[in-house]
């Protein structure tokens, strides 16, 4: 498999990482060493093989529909990059 | 004294021969005087540190004292510590306090372990070499050309080098037992579910799995003792009954105390790639097992080489969506130049990640990306289970399976770096453990021809790390090749 620029472009939108003109040959070039090295998984016929999401065959916890969180609004809001009144203030989204 | 295993130490403390106090100390000073060489810390505390000290002596002497009630530890910086940076060794978490604490970081305070520092690793996790820090490289303490493995190798040098007698690390492909083989000390990952993952900072939450580094398998074993137990807050963290993993290492030992112990040796692990100093110390040790009373069966684990490409799609799609969290938004970095919030997004992530954290990123998001999901991430999962069922396999023949921990010993810093496959491929005997979420060690068995450690893994079945530990540990107790110290660190220390 060989991805082209355009295919690292989209990827990278959708990742939201900015990858400029630059970087995107090496960018490439990397990744095309990556799939090639996955691409082995590929010929394994896999025909009816229940895939495999976790390590335990175990069904996920339900607990008691009570309130166990108190509320950390400040602290978790110490490490924000920028706050006013409680609110956690990103660029403008509506004009 | 202050060098020397937990248990040892241990001893010390409750008989009054030393006072946590006196240990931190000594300790505090030996990484102020050795770290500016092996860059091993990120975060250290001394006024924090002997304050717990104090308080560790305090219970000392109300005789409350646990076994590791005033032994220093390090926890890697991956795991949350409340008050503490947590950077996990990136750029976008370069000024992160950590607001609560992770399971086992509470756990070990809870049982007086006393908190020296933060440790360096390579960026969220993801390497082998601790060479993608963005702190710098940790250096290896038997010679600091080379890298002391990673991800968790900040923790491995920071125990060979004497520095702590304990540190905690995480593996997801072996980055406990990677950087516990390089650098010549002991690495336990346990059972997926054992430990449980809160406070973890995710990087692929189905392989993820925090554990002990440390001198001896004994010091893992108490320190395991520790670390394991229920969470709910981790929703995989598994509810069984409490377990003594240090049980079968009281038992006494007479000359043959593996008796009965089956060793599996998987021809899979013995072939081409692999260094013949390593293959050579591993021989060795495998007949070192034989006197001890083990027998040795050839096993096979069918699909095990396609481990690594496996966890290339796994990993990476668990990562891109874990990672996602780093946004700018709410904490961490935050680019100070950009138009709107889409650029605010693409420019924080471009500047607060490096280049492997970025790489993966890509390759999960391209394999979760529409029309690839099951030619990729599907068919990865569906070989994840032909390798779990052919270790299951083996375990009908074998109680556990050994071989080397990683193909070579240390490489030299820069080595690897421009090649990210010849990297991954560092992990080739490590990444099933993870893919299966059964337990497995590393532990010293030898030097190569550079005079660097070798690393021998024991993997064992679920639950099975009681098994792993004695066996490790009577071979411990037959060697003494995890007594051995880095001589240029011994050198420094007596300058």
């Amino acid at each position: 498999m060989a991805l082209y620029s355009e295919d690292i472009q989209r990827i990278a939108h959708l990742a939201r990482i900015e990858i400029t003109a630059d970087e995107v040959v090496d960018v490439r070039t990397k990744l095309d060493s990556i799939f090639d090295l996955i691409e082995r998984m590929r010929a394994v016929d896999t025909n009816g093989i229940v895939p495999m999401s976790h390590a335990q065959e175990v069904t996920l916890p339900l607990r008691e529909d009570v309130v166990t969180e108190t509320n950390r609004r400040e602290l978790y809001q110490s490490v924000a990059p920028a706050v006013q009144d409680g609110l956690y203030l990103v660029p403008k989204v509506i004009e | 004294m202050v060098t020397a295993p937990i248990a040892e130490l241990a001893h010390a403390l409750a008989s009054k021969r030393l006072s946590s106090v006196e240990l931190t100390t000594a300790l505090l000073d030996r990484i102020d005087a050795l770290n500016p060489r092996l860059n091993a810390f990120l975060a250290r505390d001394r006024k924090r540190a002997l304050g717990e000290a104090k308080a560790a002596d305090a219970r000392l002497a109300a005789g409350n004292a646990t076994p590791l009630t005033g032994i220093p530890v390090a926890h890697k910086d991956v795991l949350m510590t409340a008050g503490w940076k947590t950077t996990c060794g990136s750029r976008m978490l370069e000024n992160f306090v950590a607001p609560y604490s992770a399971f086992v970081v509470e756990r070990l305070a809870e049982a007086g372990m006393v908190l020296v520092g933060k440790t360096n690793m390579d960026e969220f996790a993801m390497g082998s070499s601790s060479e993608t820090s963005y702190f710098g490289p940790v250096k290896n303490p038997w010679n600091v050309d080379y890298v002391p493995g990673g991800s968790s190798g900040g923790s491995s040098a920071a125990v060979a080098a004497r520095l702590v007698p304990a540190a905690t690390g995480t593996d997801t492909g072996g980055s406990i037992r990677q950087p516990a083989a390089l650098s010549g000390v002991c690495g336990l990952k346990p059972t997926y579910g054992v430990c449980s993952r809160y406070g973890l900072i995710a990087f692929a939450s189905s392989l993820d799995t925090p554990g002990p580094l440390a001198q001896t398998a004994e010091d893992c074993a108490l320190l395991l003792n520790a670390m394991a137990g229920h969470d709910p807050r981790d929703s995989t963290s598994l509810d069984r009954p409490r377990e003594d993993y240090a049980r079968l290492l009281r038992a006494p030992g007479g000359t043959k105390p593996l008796a009965g112990l089956r060793i599996g040796m998987p021809k899979e692990y013995f072939g081409d790639g692999i260094d013949a100093d390593v293959a050579a110390a591993v021989g060795a040790a495998l007949a070192e097992f034989r006197k001890l009373g083990a027998t040795t069966i050839e096993v096979t684990l069918p699909n095990v080489d396609l481990s690594v490409p496996v966890y290339y799609v796994i990993a990476p799609a668990e990562a891109s969506s874990n990672l996602a969290r780093f946004d700018g938004v709410r904490y961490g970095h935050r680019a100070a130049k950009h138009d709107d919030l889409s650029d605010m997004y693409k420019k924080t992530r471009a500047e607060g990640f490096g280049a492997e954290v970025k790489r993966r990123i890509l390759v999960g998001t391209y394999v979760l990306s529409h029309g690839y999901y099951d030619a990729y991430y599907l068919k990865a999962q569906q070989v994840r289970r032909l390798i779990a069922d052919g270790f299951q396999r083996a375990y009908g023949q074998c109680d556990l399976i050994l071989g080397p921990t990683a193909p070579t010993a240390a490489f030299k810093l820069g080595a690897k770096t421009a090649d990210p496959v010849q990297m991954y491929l560092n992990d080739i005997f490590t990444v099933a453990g993870n893919l299966t979420g059964a337990p497995a060690i590393s532990i010293p068995c030898g030097f190569d021809r550079n005079g660097l450690p070798i690393g021998l893994q024991l993997q064992g079945n679920y639950f099975a790390e009681g098994l792993i530990l004695n066996a490790a540990h009577r071979f411990q107790q037959a060697t003494d090749w995890h007594r051995r110290e880095p001589a240029a660190i011994a050198l420094e220390t007596a300058r």
